[in-house]
Order: C-alpha cells, then structure tokens, then sequence
C-alpha cells in the first residue's frame, strides 16, 4: 500500500490548490481525480475573482474573500513563474450593472448593508451614476441606470489556472492519480486508507475537494457536506480588439479578446444540457447592457454545475470523530483559489482550522428539529 | 481553382497560401487545418465579415477574402 502525508480526493480547482498548497509545504500528497465520468465544475467556470456581492449578512465570507483575492495576485506570479502557464489574472477592479432604477437603488441598499455589517475591515464600494459609467466602460445600452464598483474584483482565465495548479503540483513532487474513483473509504483518526481500482492508498490526513461528490463522501468521514448542484450556461464570442477595461458580474473580456457572458442559475439538478430560453436571456441582458455585442458572433457556449452549498457560503471542517480529515466546499473555485492555496492548505498541514474558520463549519446547518 | 461546392478555405490553400491568419494570442500566422469547422484556425475577412470560418463557408465568384490579421475591432457607439 502506498502510503502519503495526505490524501486529496477531487483534481478540480479547489482540490488541486490546496494539493498545491501541500506539496509547497512538502507534504508528500496524491491528488484524486475521478475522471471524465465527474461533472466537473472546474472545467466550466466563468473566470471571475469575484468580491463585492460576496456575504452580504456573512461579513466572515466578505472577509475571507477578499482576503482569497488579495492571496490571488501572488499566487498568480508565483505559478506562472513556475509554471510557465499564463493564468491572465487582472484586478482592476469591477462593476456590477444595474438595468433600471429598481436594480440600482435595490444594489445600493445591499452595498450599504455590506458596508455597515464590515466592521474595521470596511468596504470600500462606489455607486456610479450613469454619467460616470460612460467615462468607464464604451456604448452602454439605455436601459442600464448605474452600476456599483469595488476595487477588489478581477478576473482570471479559469483553465490556466486549474493547468498550473496540476503542472505545480506535479512539479513539487505531487501524485496526480487520474481515473481514480474512491470505491471504498476505511476512516479511524489520523489513519485513512482509501480504496481505488488500483489498489489502496493511505495517509494520515485526507481531503474532501471532490465537489459535488463531496456529499456522498464526507458521512464516511465523519463530516458533512450538504452540497447540491446549481446550472449555470455561459456564451462565449469570437475574440476582439479590448473594449473592456475591467470585469462585469456576468460580463468579462478575456485576455485573448473572447468576451464571456453568462451567470445563469438553475435548479435543474444533475442536468449538464443547454437550453436555447435561458441562452437567449443571457445574450438579452448582455444586448441591453452593451448593444454592440449584437454585432459579436456567438462561437461556443456550454453549461456546468456550480457546488452549491444551502446558503451559498463556503463549507469547510475539520472531522470531530477523525482528526485528520477535512472537507472544502464552494461554488467560488477560482474567486477563493488564493485563500485556498496559500491559507487554508498550510492550515491543513498544520492539522487544524484557524478558528476564523468554524463559522464555515456545516455545523451551522444543524438546526434542532421541534419535537 | 478549386471545384464548384469547395470551401473557401480550400480555395485558398489551393491558391498556394499556407497562413490565412495571425493569432491575436501570440501573432503567429495560422492556416486552415480541421477543414471542418472546429480548430478555427482558418479565420478570415469574407465579403467584409471578420473573423469567418472559411472552411465552413462555400467559395463563390467574386468572394473576397481577406487575411484576418488581428483580433477584429468592435465600434462600441453609445446609444
């Protein structure tokens, strides 16, 4: 049996960096990837590094955030210097465009609740006019009233990242296991042997980053993650010249020229199918927002799941019954790519979470049911 | 010349040309390559569209096909 310092199950965006942030740490780790049979979410991801609409009512996840993207630029260095793999991460800043006075004075009133609930970390937002809007971003559409602005938002190519996350952690000396289902799982504390079709691995420390998978997994292990799948369908353009100094919510330029359009949300359970209604809204609201994207041939589009936990904010634990083992669920793969990396991984090696981390435990899900 | 029902692309390989477009990722020159509609490394200027795919794209008389030499532009005019 071979054995690791840990065990990571799941190859997407939130295993691979914290695999990532293992193997720095010189943990000898394997990486678990299921294989094409896996929804992955990772392979679908809009690319924003995305701030200001995250927590509002949960300063803790506005907090961790933002500390993800400040981790980001960093991290993005660091892994193209390595790597040599261009990630294309940028933060200047983003906008979130309103269409209508309801829209604006609705995201005016959860930028302020935000700001109000940020204690001394603050939250530093702006609401632009349309006339200020003009001078930032070209040919706004009539219907759009305004916008809100944050300096913490950026973008990043999402593939380039999952790419130098895997070459980096192969480079440290990491295991990647490909085609590697977990078919059985044997958990006592600080002792985890994991079955595979090619045999059995063991480690002293395992981690569940298996995405949707984790909800299955993670009773094994004495833990929970009540994770749930949210559709999400994305359109994408041919390249153009840049017009878009800096990223919407549900539009982004990419480096190459592509422009992204997307942030659909569905309840639709496992269903990875596109639907033309819900393209066509995306592409309205784009039109509207920016009338000369009309002119923009439409070249790929595609729908993937989000992991989506009950209230949308992160879940991650440290297993009670088996010291060893932890879980890390999110929707924000590439946004919380940086805190994973660089904070929550050293933690991992260290064998337990900061305790700015237990208000992320699904503990927060066990409410007392009446009797 | 390339028979009648041929691609534009085809026409222009045949033609001799090997590079029908530089990338705007890198500016290497590209030429067609799948022929079928997926790798887009045929992309050109047809009748004053950018960024065609001319391998999916019948050749007529009088076609003009131009090189797509970089990204194409967009003129975002207010409204």
């Amino acid at each position: 049996m071979d054995r690791y310092d840990a065990i990571v199950i799941g190859g997407g965006l939130v295993g691979s960096a914290i695999g990532y942030g293992l193997v720095r740490a010189r943990l000898r780790v394997a990486l678990l990837d299921e294989g094409d049979v896996a929804f992955r979410a990772s392979r679908g991801n809009f690319g924003l590094v995305w701030v200001q609409s995250k927590g509002d009512g949960a300063p803790h996840y506005q907090h961790w955030t933002r500390r993800s993207a400040d981790e980001w630029p960093a991290l993005a260095v660091e892994l193209e210097a390595k790597t040599g793999i261009a990630i294309g991460h940028q933060r200047p800043g983003g906008v979130h465009l309103c269409l209508g006075e309801a829209e604006l004075a609705a995201r005016h009133a959860t930028m302020e609740r935000m700001r109000a609930q940020s204690g001394n970390l603050g939250f530093d937002y702006r609401m632009l006019d349309r006339r200020e809007l003009t001078d930032m971003l070209p040919g706004l559409g009539p219907a759009v009233s305004g916008a809100s602005w944050t300096p913490y938002d950026g973008h990043a190519n999402p593939l380039g990242l999952l790419h130098a996350l895997h070459k980096g952690f192969a480079d440290n000396g990491g295991c990647f296991l490909p085609n590697s289902s977990v078919t059985e799982a044997v958990a006592s504390p600080g002792d985890f042997r994991i079955q595979l079709a090619g045999g059995e691995i063991g480690a002293s420390k395992v981690v569940l980053a298996a995405g949707l998978g984790n909800a299955d997994l993670a009773p094994h292990f004495g833990l929970s993650a009540p994770v749930k799948p949210l559709k999400g369908q994305i359109l994408v353009t041919e390249r153009a010249q840049q017009v878009l100094p800096m990223p919407i919510t549900t539009i982004r330029q990419t480096v190459e020229g592509s422009i992204m359009l997307g942030d659909s949300q569905e309840d639709a359970g496992f269903d990875t199918s596109q639907r033309p209604a819900v393209m066509q809204t995306i592409a309205r609201r784009a039109v509207l927002s920016f009338p000369w994207l009309r002119d923009l041939q439409i070249i790929r589009a595609w729908a993937a799941l989000r992991v989506m936990p009950p209230d949308a904010l992160p879940i991650y634990d440290h297993s009670e019954r088996f010291p060893g083992a932890f879980t890390a669920n999110c929707h924000s793969g590439v946004s919380l790519a940086g805190a994973h990396a660089n904070l929550l991984a050293p933690m991992v090696a260290a064998g337990m979470l900061d305790p700015e981390l237990e208000l992320f435990s699904a503990k927060r899900f066990d409410v007392p049911s009446a009797a | 010349m390339v028979p009648p029902g041929a691609s534009a692309a085809a026409a222009v390989l045949a033609a001799g040309f090997d590079s029908i477009r530089k990338t705007p990722v890198d500016g290497s020159e590209r030429g067609p390559y799948c022929m079928m509609g997926v790798c887009f490394d045929c992309l050109a200027e047809i009748d004053g569209v950018p960024n065609r795919q001319s391998c999916m794209i019948e050749v007529r008389p009088g076609m003009r096909i131009r090189r797509q030499m970089q990204a194409r532009t967009i003129d975002p005019k207010p409204e």
